[in-house]
């Protein structure tokens, strides 16, 4: 064996070097364009390497199938930042995809000489990245609203789910004991898939942060088996960063929605919406229109806006940078209070904000705008309705009880914008909207939020 | 069981952890972009793509793995575009006028 030999192991773990410290740069938005960078060079010092690689007999296909990765990649690298929560689904889909196709040609490539341990290892990667590929699929189609977005339950579920899944893994042991079973392999394929399908469509849309980040761990580790089955260690290295990461934010994801982690890998999630409406009893609330609210605000020192996913399907984002400004130009200090499941993806409503130009030390996490709302003269709230429900600190038998919330209520008044709808209709009775210090704003967040720009600049914009 | 295997667990286990210290570190505030950007590494999974692709073999292994090139590579560039595109918008307060 000559060093020469050893090259591109040489630039994989310079691959991997530049991944970590890729990821490391992510830490603070001041880094993290270089992160970025750190990791393409990575990316295209592994593949230019592995071009050269002399196991290579035929390059045609390879180039073919390299632009038609590109030019499928780059317009999903372009969709909107409201898109972005599908685009990520798809990107799993695809990482699935990729990778439980490999797992299958090197069945096909080594039979018949696999033996149980190899085995073990093909099958089990193939099973996840299956069902990771459907899973994901299905999660982008709920995203993009072509699925329903309610979930999906019939009694039983979870046992009919859990038998497809046994099934598979029958499959898989008869292979391990008998590789040469070919007909055996593509049903367990099927089935796998099959069961990527049942696990995603119970799923209501509520709770696709969590389940966006636990497809995102699936697909690591599917990399990382594929590294193990391959023996090719910048997969292991790069599957468990990307495992480690989905991982990581299913935990905080779980935490922001008061589920456990058991209660989660069992896809037994989604009963959150299904549960809620209890009795809508009457209640009067305080109304205001946006000349009333921006008289209030003006005499305000600080504002908080507590965002949620629908003031992006109103399309308020721009209304409320401008918002932003005009009482930031007044002395008013203007702070955004981010739920960790605002948006439809960990983080979404931050890129939400930065894109309208909102600047990032203005948004704050919960656990410190919850040390901040006694001191807040304003909250207002757009857009979101259960992450503001004092019910899940107060109401046992809500079914959101437990759930970590914004306290709003602790500010000294609370401003609620919500769609012409009466209070009440939405899923949980929210307690916010009955309390003396809540004015209710009702109208499209888009043009609520716009009057009362309007009604601060001085009229006539 | 293969040597190979134990090799790829040491590394498997000290990369998750490597991976679960780097990671926490994320400020919440670049969690998609994280996720954007752990996929597009992922894609490295195209390096394995491109072997089966292109090495002696039957018609079969060589398609799927042209498929396989196709998808990992589409998350490669794809996923790297739009980190970058998500980073770029994060600006400090007094500091974002001077682009727009």
């Amino acid at each position: 064996m000559t060093t020469a030999q050893y090259l591109p192991d040489f630039v994989y773990i310079a691959a991997i070097a530049l991944f970590i410290l890729s990821l490391r740069w992510l830490s603070s938005p001041a880094t993290a364009r270089r992160g970025v960078l750190a990791g393409e060079i990575g990316a295209a010092l592994a593949v230019v390497t592995t071009l050269f690689n002399p196991e290579l007999v035929q390059y045609r296909w390879i180039i073919i199938a390299l632009a038609g990765g590109a030019a499928i990649g780059i317009p999903l690298g372009m969709v909107p930042m409201t898109a972005v929560p599908q685009r990520t689904a798809m990107s799993h889909a695809f990482g699935a995809l990729a990778a439980a196709l490999i797992g299958i040609s090197e069945y096909y490539m080594r039979l018949p000489n696999i033996n149980r341990f190899e085995m073990t290892e093909i099958a089990l990667e193939v099973i996840i990245g299956s069902l990771s590929f459907t899973g994901s699929l299905i999660a982008a189609g709920k995203l993009q609203e072509i699925l329903p977005q309610r979930p999906i339950v019939y009694k039983g579920q979870n046992y009919v789910s859990l038998s497809v899944l046994g099934a598979a893994i029958i499959l898989a042991l008869i292979l391990i004991f008998n590789p040469v079973h070919t007909a055996v392999f593509p049903l367990m394929v099927v089935i796998s898939l099959f069961f990527g399908f049942l696990l995603v469509m119970p799923i209501g849309g509520a709770d696709m942060p969590t389940v966006i980040s636990l497809l995102n761990s699936y697909v690591g580790f599917t990399a990382a088996l594929l590294g193990f089955v391959l023996n090719t260690k910048v997969l292991v290295v790069a599957g468990a960063l990307d495992g480690a990461s989905g991982f990581i934010l299913s935990v905080i994801m779980c935490r922001a929605m008061n589920r456990s982690f058991t209660n989660v890998m069992f896809g037994a999630f989604g009963q959150l919406q299904t549960s809620a409406a209890g009795a809508v009893e009457e209640r009067s609330v305080r109304t205001a229109t946006p000349e009333d609210a921006a008289a209030i605000l003006e005499a305000a020192n600080y504002v908080m806006v507590v965002p949620g996913y629908g003031m992006a399907v109103a399309q308020a984002q721009h209304k409320v940078r401008e918002f932003y400004d005009a009482l930031t130009k007044r002395g008013i200090e203007v702070k955004f209070a981010i739920h960790p499941v605002a948006g439809r993806m960990p983080g979404h409503m931050n890129v939400l904000l930065a894109e309208a130009d909102v600047p990032y030390d203005k948004l704050i996490e919960m656990e410190d705008a919850n040390t901040e709302f006694p001191q807040v003269d304003v909250a207002l709230v757009i857009g979101a309705n259960d992450v503001t429900n004092p019910a899940a600190r107060t109401d046992k038998s809500s079914p959101i009880y437990g759930m970590p919330i914004l306290e709003v209520e602790k500010a000294r008044t609370v401003m609620v914008i919500k769609r012409g709808m009466s209070p009440g209709f939405a899923g949980i009775d929210n307690q916010l909207y009955y309390l003396d210090k809540t004015l209710m704003l009702f109208g499209d967040a888009k043009n609520f939020v716009g009057n009362i720009v309007r009604e601060l600049t001085g009229g006539g914009h | 069981m293969p040597t190979g295997f134990i090799t790829n667990l040491y590394v498997f286990v000290l990369a998750g952890f490597v991976g679960f210290e780097v990671i926490r570190r994320v400020s919440p505030l670049l969690h998609t972009p994280l996720m954007a950007l752990t996929n597009a590494l992922d894609a490295i999974v195209v390096v394995a793509a491109i072997i089966i692709a292109g090495r002696q073999g039957t018609a079969l292994s060589a398609t799927l793995g042209a498929i396989a090139v196709a998808a990992a590579f589409s998350n490669m560039v794809g996923g790297f575009l739009i980190t970058d595109r998500m980073v770029r918008m994060f600006k400090l307060s007094g500091r974002e006028r001077k682009q727009s």
